[in-house]
């Protein structure tokens, strides 16, 4: 079907400000991600799945102005020993980055990779997201696959002794950037992925994860304080059979934010958790859009989102679950809720399921609403002031979804982050 | 019902009983009526617009209404994003005008209606006759009835063949009759309200219904009437290839109360038939309205052959301060089912609620839900939906809960519980829930499992076969909302629930 003529000039509006770099060996998945973006044209306001955030300002030819953040204080996971490699503007930064050599994991480059006619990644960059494209379009994604400027290749073959910390920072008001990581972990590997920092003014980032029978990805990410950047993320992972993949995500701020994860679970008794914690005020757009395939037996899903709005912050949840024909066994479970801390502010959430096999334990839930007066009123008379009341109990409120990270170390990072927020925003 | 033809009658099980039940399990209402058709010309454009409206002797503004709609609908496009596949329709191989021949002149009263007809609406298990001679004996209508009175409208294909107790509910001020007749004794009235709560251009379906209706139910109940009995619609849909277009109109005037039942049954065939209908309702301050489903349209044969193609607009008005609308429905029936029965709590303190069953089994797909709208303050809505979905049906939840930012301190609870039965079956929940105050409370749940394995074997324990403990067990499922229905429906409902699911088990 041909695309609206709309569409295709926003499409071609876009692409014209794009070059594809030197591709090596990812040329073939690059010019097909091109074809199949030129096929669906990149998202409008009347896609359905885009029904609850504008794509306008991801999809335009240049990227809108974002003030440079600036702070004094600590990053996160600054106190963890882990292997740092830094990217400034979406370009990977060897003098900032630590050396690459870890035991039990190999990391490449991609553009070392793209001067490269064999390499493993070859077997995986752009595969994922291709998968990913069906049932829904993710024409981002594919604009990613064709154009990534950057990005790393980690192959986990054992179990490094650090986390993996991939940071992001911002040079440039006006930086666009675009990146690309493939993550294949091996049998029986164990790696822990941490993200963090503002990454450009517009940042279009896709992680390809593929997990082998019996590996596990621990994935912990913190989206930060920049917020006038616009994010469009996807993590595609595939796991198989007795594989878990774990993913957390925290967002303060930010205008406009999208997370897609794409979960396909493929081999048996794997396990997939993802869960995400934002707050957010004013002006701050927030979309979490998650879907989760699963294609084998007695596997189990986990999607645990909790979302703080305030002075009239959007907060948006699309999550799906499928179950197909065969995948008997399946538990996933689902909660999406938002606790709403002024009248301006919203809540959109479109909580699926989709069900083709009959024993199966699927459940979702999904609430919104104010702080509770009963509870407030509780610990206000037991003489806590009233902010620090409505901050416990938005700590309570949130802390679901931060339990969903093993680490505990790591968990109270981000508890003090989110502590450190709302000591700002009271 | 194969299955059953197979199995072995056991000892100590007496003919009488096999039988009853081999006649349970096929679809019962499946045969059809011979009676002399008139049929306007097949397909639909100005001239069948205007054959129709002419036909039901309607005034000129309601020919322009439907002439304007008509042109509308062409330029529409028929919706795609309902999780229901089926082949293309063509929407000018159909007949969009089919009644009896005796209707040619209209009957001044039920005697004058073909026998046969009336026979087949015994057979549909509507007592009309016995009702019509309750109301035609002088002081009949004073004396206690036997059971429960229930005032019936019956559509037959494209018309109205008879609406009983006119007389009584008269009494009270109740206006109770078929569509056609409303435009033409009470213009002001539809003028009024025709196209108010479901606007000419809502949607493909409406739009086409709202050019071609046939006919359908009007009932306007004047302020502060408890309505005194209840109100029933049978749809009947019998000549082939005919698509039933049915409109129906329900006004709740201020501090008044009615309860509304429909009932719709088709033959079985081999080609699909169009089913397009649109239910208005306005609820005035104070007032109440009930309206109960139970659609039992064919659904095909066990090979997904045949069936009605049910693409259905029904929504509720709450107008006035307080008033409150309740949908319960039963659907059973049909090969595909396009049907979301909303509610806009447009008064303060208005209340909408919804209970639904929907079975699926053979080839059956049902995508169903409800819209409720949160305008005014203080307002309240609860879903109830239960799905059941069996053979290789699909069987789809589609809703969305609104709460606009005006909407202070208004409260939404949903419930939608998915149960599967087999393992080629499809069960799915596509929840749309818009939160734009924080006064307001959403809270949705959603679950999907198979019938429990324990509850099966406690069952077959005490000496049930499989399939009557599924009945059973399904029965247990649906209790919330077969609780809301008015208590006849419940009973039908509770048989219907028991043999739509006959030879799915095992």
């Amino acid at each position: 079907m041909a695309l609206p003529d709309v569409k295709q000039s926003a499409t071609e509006a876009r692409l014209a400000t794009l070059r594809m770099p030197e591709a090596g060996c990812t040329r073939d998945a690059r010019e097909a991600a091109l074809a199949r973006l030129r096929a669906m044209g990149l998202p409008g306001r009347r896609d359905e799945y885009w029904k609850y955030t504008r794509p306008d300002t991801l999809i335009s030819p240049e990227a809108p102005k974002a003030e440079v953040f600036h702070t004094d204080e600590p990053m996160v996971f600054d106190g963890f020993d882990r292997l740092k490699i830094v990217f400034v503007d979406g370009v990977f930064s060897p003098e900032d980055s630590d050396d690459l050599t870890l035991e039990g994991v190999s990391i490449d480059r991609l553009e070392d990779i793209c001067c490269k006619d064999i390499h493993w990644a070859k077997q995986l960059y752009g595969v994922l997201e291709e998968r990913g494209q069906t049932p829904v379009q993710r024409p981002l994604a594919a604009l990613n696959t064709a154009f990534a400027q950057d990005g790393v290749a980690i192959h986990v073959t054992g179990k490094p002794s650090k986390p993996i910390s991939l940071i992001y920072r911002h040079d440039s008001e006006s930086s666009d950037a675009i990146l690309h990581h493939v993550i294949r972990v091996e049998s029986g590997a164990e790696v822990t992925i941490l993200e963090n920092g503002p990454a450009a003014s517009r940042f279009n980032k896709c992680i390809e994860i593929d997990i082998a029978d019996g590996g596990t990805l621990h994935h912990v990410r913190a989206q930060g304080r920049d917020h006038q950047r616009r994010a469009a993320t996807h993590m595609f992972t595939r796991l198989g059979k007795d594989s878990v993949y774990k993913s957390f995500t925290l967002t303060v701020n930010g205008v406009l934010t999208r997370n897609e994860q794409v979960v396909e679970l493929t081999g048996d008794d794997a396990v997939a958790h993802v869960a995400g914690a934002c707050v957010g005020d004013g002006d701050f757009h927030h979309d979490d859009t998650v879907f989760i395939t699963h294609d084998a037996v007695n596997c189990e899903s986990r999607q645990v989102f909790k979302k703080v709005l305030r002075n009239g912050a959007t907060g948006v949840f699309q999550g799906k679950i499928l179950v197909k024909e065969g995948a008997q066994k399946t538990d996933g479970y689902q909660i999406s809720q938002s606790l709403l801390l002024d009248d301006d502010s919203q809540f959109l959430a479109k909580p699926e399921l989709e069900i083709y096999a009959d024993d199966v334990a699927c459940s979702h839930g999904s609430t919104s609403g104010a702080i509770d007066e009963t509870a407030l009123f509780y610990l206000r008379s037991r003489g806590v002031p009233a902010k620090e009341a409505t901050n416990m109990l938005t700590l309570a409120f949130l802390a679901e979804a931060v339990e969903e990270i093993e680490d505990e170390a790591l968990a109270e990072d981000i508890v003090s982050r989110l502590e450190g927020w709302l000591a700002r925003h009271s | 019902m194969a299955a059953l033809d197979q199995t072995q009658v056991k000892e100590g099980v007496d003919q009488e009983t096999v039988d009853a039940v081999r006649e349970v399990g096929t679809y019962k209402y499946g045969w059809d009526t011979d009676i002399e058709m008139e049929y306007a010309p097949k397909g639909v454009n100005p001239d069948i617009v205007k054959l129709i409206s002419e036909k039901n002797e309607e005034p000129e503004w309601m020919t322009e209404w439907r002439l304007k709609a008509f042109e509308r609908w062409t330029q529409m496009e028929e919706p795609k994003w309902a999780m229901v596949h089926y082949p293309e329709i063509d929407f000018q191989d159909q007949y969009y005008y089919a009644r009896p021949k005796s209707m040619e002149t209209k009957p001044k009263s039920l005697d004058e209606v073909d026998p046969k007809l009336l026979a087949t609406y015994e057979k549909l298990g509507i007592p009309l006759k016995e009702q019509m001679i309750l109301a035609g004996v002088e002081g009949a209508e004073d004396a206690p009835a036997e059971g429960r009175k229930v005032a019936v409208d019956a559509v037959f294909d494209s018309v109205s063949v008879g609406t009983t107790f006119q007389d009584e509910l008269k009494k009270h001020g109740v206006i109770f009759c078929s569509i056609s007749e409303a435009i033409r004794e009470h213009p002001e009235l539809v003028k009024k309200y025709l196209g108010s709560v479901v606007p000419v251009s809502d949607n493909f379906y409406a739009t086409l219904n709202s050019a071609v209706f046939s006919d359908g139910s009007f009932v306007y109940v004047p302020p502060g009437v408890r309505c005194p009995m209840e109100l029933s619609t049978y749809f009947r849909i019998n000549a082939e290839n005919t698509g039933q277009f049915e409109r129906t109109l329900i006004i709740a005037d201020k501090g008044s109360y009615v309860s509304y039942l429909e009932g719709c049954t088709a033959p079985q065939r081999d080609t699909a038939q169009l089913h397009a209908a649109v239910v208005e309702i306005i609820v005035e301050e104070d007032a109440e309205v009930k309206y109960s489903t139970v659609q039992n349209w064919f659904p095909g044969d066990e090979n997904g052959k045949g069936g009605i193609y049910n693409f259905v607009t029904k929504r509720a008005d709450c107008r006035g301060d307080r008033s409150k609308v309740m949908w319960t429905q039963v659907e059973t029936g049909s090969a595909v089912t396009w049907k979301y029965p909303s509610c806009i709590l447009r008064g303060d303190d208005s209340q909408g609620e919804f209970y639904s069953i929907a079975i699926t089994n053979n080839y059956q797909q049902a995508d169903t839900g409800t819209k409720m709208i949160h305008l005014g303050k203080n307002t309240k809505s609860r879903i109830v939906s239960k799905g059941i979905s069996a053979g290789k049906a699909q069987n789809t939840y589609r809703g969305l809960v609104s709460m606009h930012p005006k909407a202070k301190n208004s409260r939404n609870y949903t419930q939608c519980d998915s149960l599967l039965i087999g393992d080629k079956c499809g069960a799915h929940t596509v929840p749309y829930i818009e939160v734009k105050n924080n006064s307001s409370r959403v809270e949705h749940e959603a679950t999907t499992s198979k019938v429990d394995d324990d509850q099966l074997f406690y069952c077959r324990q005490r000496g049930m076969d499989e399939e009557e403990a599924v009945a059973l067990v399904v029965n247990g499922f649906c209790k919330d909302v077969l609780q809301a229905l008015p208590m006849e429906f419940a009973m039908e409902a509770q048989q219907l629930v028991a043999i739509s699911l006959e030879g799915s088990v095992g």
